[in-house]
């Protein structure tokens, strides 16, 4: 009865959002009052069923009905309650209807928060949001339906992957589909201002709240899944360049660009035909992704369960969605005039060479994904593209980004003088030099490359830092009129600062745990001691531990340093009984200044274990510069300055439809 | 039935990417630079059974052959290029997590900087347009004024009737 | 100078909005044909190369003298990758026993396996094969360039390996693949 009523709900939220799709549109090209307001109201109500149908599935994951086939595929009596709600998206068809509920989200989003909006635009932006929705929708109504019925039911269901069971499911895909879906309004906002064939700031600033809570919720999620994969996959190892991390790495880059490029057409009127392309482009390949990972088209350690006729059905929607927009974006893209003129040193010389440099890392990482099986269609031989390919194109490319961006942040607008924004930052820049050369001196000259990783990290966080400070002091007087001047600096700015230094952290993170790891790989019988990184290591033995759905080996160690006590740490190997599969629960003893990360492995002759220890310096800095990242970006979010909309524009349109 | 079953038996070989690094300690070689020779290269071989990890952090079994293979061969005194021939030899150039730069891949490894280089010359000239006064509108040559001319007597004409 | 640059510049821009679509029509006709691929099959690079050296030692109860690459050439056979502890191969087996049955001959390379199991396989499910080597370390399957079990491969007369099956054979494929290949192979 509950499926019934899930998929009755779904039913009808199709229907709404086909009538979302289409009336307001209408609307807008006949200046119908009536029919434009049918946005608003419709998409409150396609949120309200589509989370009707979305409690339903949970509802039924909750009481383990295993009459319905999803459930009975996915789920378990025996796992432990929030697995049971959590497996809910830890398969296709229930992830696929959390895509549809936080698309339908950003939807009602716009419709309760974009009062500001001029009432065309805003029903035009939802028209083409309740028509992404009515596509997917379609999908999982007729491929991917997760109320399906089983007869006869099972007495059991079949389980869920046993990595799956984990807090890292409960939070990275949410965390991930509010980003990826998130960017669904930058691609609705640019498709209607193309349709209006109207683009200045104050659509930028309409833009601007909308791309940076997708780009926070995206941060956070791929923050969210590199950490999980960290503390899961049991060697220490946060990005493995593989199709499906790709997949949620080019929109974060893209969604990056759009961020900066937005600010110059808030700011100056310029750039708007390459914003509006961006746009697109961000949500086309957050589309990309899902098809990638859903499709089956390439092989990857995340992919779902694949098939390739929801292949066919995603890439016709992705066809239909960013064939359409960028054939609109042909037609009326030329039209889009503007701007004020710049010299190539100025503020906005400095975001155009940011948009440059990742928007060619973002196509580095597209060719890299996607080369092998282009050069596979047209004939040729299989190949492979792993990690060393990235390192060897992706890096070259974001050093330079990162040596500007401090620079950039500095310049002023228009024109801008860079021996003065030197002049200002030559307390970071003696900085990042200094601890290049420390870094140099410390590992005897052979750290070429970290030398340079840590001297861009530390470059970039003083640049960060000095720019408030350097405003502040700005104009002399006393320390109070410093501390008060820095106290009155627009949050905004603040939120910069705090974003790019995030990036600086993370960037210093990555280059540790890449150059400066330890691993020790060794046989230990219990009571026998190792060395790693300065740390005393016993290994105190292994006993078998019982959890809800599980058995485990449980292998305990025991941390000294200089004889003193650090702590104690648990590496499991578990067997999850009904899925008969087996995982490794890494023991983790995290510090900032670096992680102990010890795996118990497997057993060997006369009482011996295979143990795997490693020293990851720096580890959290990489999820924690994320995470300083996204706060900036929240921080942003809530500068009010920039939330409150141009409301003169609003009612100008709002009295043309009025007439 | 059995097509469904043959990729499941795969995905059982290396149970997703679950398991731990894979290297173990009687893999290992006694020398130390040989050995992190062997590590380093193993990270450059793709494991053929789990499709998406090296050799060196899978624990499928094929993966560990591999590592017996490259160590044998690595303390016999072959070099990591002759150890690649031998494995592209059985497996194809897929098992180079690092594809070669041949014919087939100039443009994978040129197409970052092809990128960046045309986009460094779309900037560039809409910074000269920008620079040039974009306030006033740019003089038309009299190619352009030729072509507007027809234009307008086209369209002069089309309306005539 | 700037008359010159000017006008072509107007053009190419033209084109410029253009070319976002024109690229995503090429990206959507890849992943088109993308989808009809098998992603996880992994063509040999063996196919049309003679078959690899290698000497394979018998195995034990089965009257046989071992399996090495003399014994390929002559004529057109099958060379047969299989194990007892794995499943898929005992789905094939009858396919395998119906082209013996036909006076095809069938050669094995068993693959990682216990003798002992890998007899009493032979013996409950029957023994197509000609020559069964006893492969216990792997070896000769990497030089065979097998990435799991079963591999099925047909070697030509004068000893070249014409074609890789990868995962169990089955009627289908025999019909499909395998019998029209021996029929032009051996006329």
């Amino acid at each position: 009865m509950i499926a019934e009523l899930g998929h009755f709900a779904l039913v009808l939220a199709f229907a709404v959002a086909l009538l979302q799709g289409t009336l307001p549109l209408r609307g807008a090209a006949r200046r119908d009052a009536t029919l434009l307001a049918v946005a608003g109201p419709a998409a409150l109500v396609q949120l309200l069923l589509i989370s009707l149908a979305f409690g339903a599935l949970v509802h039924l994951y909750v009481v383990s009905d295993f009459s319905v086939a999803n459930v009975a595929a996915n789920s378990h009596q025996s796992k432990p309650l929030v697995y049971r709600i959590t497996g809910v998206w830890g398969n296709h068809e229930g992830s696929l209807l959390l895509w549809v509920w936080i698309l339908a989200l950003f939807g009602a989003a716009v419709a309760a928060f974009g009062r500001d909006l001029p009432v065309i635009f805003r029903a035009r932006v939802l028209a083409v949001q309740a028509l992404i929705g009515a596509g997917f929708l379609a999908f999982v109504l007729f491929t991917s339906n997760p109320f399906e019925r089983l007869d006869p039911a099972p007495f059991e269901g079949r389980g869920l992957n046993p990595i799956l069971q984990d807090p890292g499911l409960a939070l990275h895909p949410p965390m991930l589909y509010l980003g990826y879906v998130g960017f669904s309004t930058t691609f609705s906002f640019a498709v209607a201002g193309l349709l209006e064939g109207r683009i200045d700031p104050s659509w930028a600033r309409w833009l601007r709240p909308w791309t940076l809570a997708a780009w926070i919720a995206l941060t956070a999620g791929i923050a969210l899944g590199s950490y999980w994969a960290y503390y899961e996959l049991g060697w220490g190892g946060f990005w493995f360049w593989d199709p499906v991390e790709n997949a949620s790495f080019m929109p974060w880059l893209a969604g990056t660009a759009l961020l900066h490029s937005a600010i110059v057409v808030e700011k100056r009127d310029t750039l708007k035909s390459w914003t509006i392309l961006l746009g697109i482009l961000t949500f086309a390949l957050s589309l990309l992704g899902t098809f990638l990972v859903r499709s089956g088209v390439l092989t990857s350690v995340h992919a779902f369960a694949s098939d390739p006729a929801r292949g066919v059905f995603i890439l016709l929607l992705l066809a239909i969605a960013v064939g359409g927009a960028l054939a609109l974006y042909a037609w009326r893209a030329p039209a889009l005039q503007g701007g004020g003129s710049f010299a190539p040193v100025s503020r906005e010389g400095a975001l155009l060479l940011n948009n440059l440099l990742l928007a060619s890392a973002t196509a580095t990482v597209f060719l890299g994904t996607l080369y092998p099986l282009a050069l596979e269609v047209v004939g040729g031989p299989k190949i492979s593209v792993g990690p060393p390919y990235f390192h060897a194109t992706f890096v070259p490319l974001i050093l330079p980004l990162l040596a500007v961006l401090p620079i950039g942040a500095v310049l002023a607008w228009k024109r801008a003088d860079l021996l003065d924004a030197l002049r200002r930052l030559w307390g970071a820049l003696a900085l990042a030099a200094g601890a290049g050369v420390l870094v140099l001196v410390a590992t005897d000259l052979r750290a070429g490359l970290a030398c340079l990783g840590y001297a861009m990290g530390v470059w970039v966080i003083a640049g960060a830092i000095a720019d408030p400070l350097t405003r502040a002091a700005l104009g002399g007087g006393g320390p109070a009129r410093f501390w008060r001047r820095l106290a009155s600096l627009p949050r905004a700015s603040w939120a910069v600062a705090l974003a790019h230094a995030g990036l600086g952290v993370l960037v210093i993170g990555v280059t540790a745990v890449s150059t400066a790891q330890s691993e020790r790989i060794l046989a230990l019988k219990p009571g026998q001691t190792a060395e790693i990184a300065g740390y005393e290591v016993r290994f105190e033995g292994v006993r078998e531990v019982r959890g809800p759905n599980w058995i485990a080996q449980r292998g305990t160690f025991t941390v000294a340093r200089d004889g003193r006590f650090v702590t104690e740490l648990f590496s499991d190997k578990r067997f999850y009984l009904v899925e008969q599969r087996q995982t490794t629960e890494a023991g983790i003893h995290a510090t900032l200044s670096g992680d102990l990360y010890f795996v118990l492995g497997d057993p060997l002759p006369e009482g011996a274990w295979t143990v795997r220890l490693y020293h990851n310096p720096l580890a959290g800095w990489i999820w924690g510069g994320a995470a300083v990242m996204a706060l900036g970006g929240l921080l942003s979010l809530s500068d009010r300055r920039l939330r409150v909309g141009a409301p003169k524009p609003a009612r100008a349109s709002a009295a043309l439809v009025a007439r | 039935m059995t097509r469904v079953l043959a990729p499941l038996v795969f995905a059982f070989a290396c149970a997703l990417r679950a398991a731990f690094a894979a290297t173990a300690p009687d893999e290992m070689l006694a020398d130390p630079a040989l050995e992190a020779r062997a590590r380093a290269l193993g990270k450059e071989l793709r494991c053929l059974v789990c499709q998406n990890q090296s050799i060196d952090d899978s624990d499928a079994p094929l993966a560990r052959d591999l590592r017996r293979i490259v160590r044998e061969r690595l303390a016999s005194g072959a070099s990591e290029a002759e150890i690649k021939r031998f494995l592209v030899e059985r497996y194809g150039e897929f098992v180079l997590l690092e594809p070669p730069f041949a014919p087939a891949t100039w443009l994978l490894w040129a197409g970052p900087f092809l990128v960046a280089a045309a986009g460094a010359g779309l900037v560039l000239g809409f910074l000269r347009r920008r620079a040039a006064g974009a306030e006033e509108p740019a003089e038309l040559d009299p190619e352009e004024r030729r072509v507007l001319a027809t234009l307008i007597a086209g369209e002069s004409s089309e309306r005539a009737p | 100078m700037s008359e010159r640059t000017e006008r072509p510049r107007g053009l190419a821009r033209g084109w410029l909005y253009l070319l976002p679509v024109l690229l995503f029509a090429a990206v959507g006709v890849v992943l088109a044909l993308g989808l009809e691929r098998d992603a996880r099959t992994l063509p040999s690079v063996l196919v049309d190369k003679p078959a690899p050296a290698f000497a394979l030692p018998p195995l034990p109860g089965r009257d046989d003298r071992g399996f090495s690459r003399a014994d390929l050439g002559g004529a057109v056979m099958l060379v047969n990758v299989f194990a007892s502890w794995c499943v898929p191969c005992r789905i094939e087996h009858p396919v395998l026993e119906q082209l013996a049955r036909e006076g095809v001959v069938v050669h094995a390379i068993n693959y990682k396996d216990d003798p002992r199991d890998a007899l009493s396989f032979l013996r409950t499910l029957g023994d197509p094969f000609t020559r069964v080597g006893v492969d216990r370390e792997g070896r000769a399957a990497i030089d065979w360039g097998v990435y799991g079990v079963p591999e099925t491969f047909v070697v030509d007369r004068e000893g070249r390996i014409r074609y890789r099956h990868v995962g169990p054979l089955q009627p289908r494929d025999l019909e499909r693949t395998i019998r029209p290949l021996l029929a032009r192979l051996a006329p």
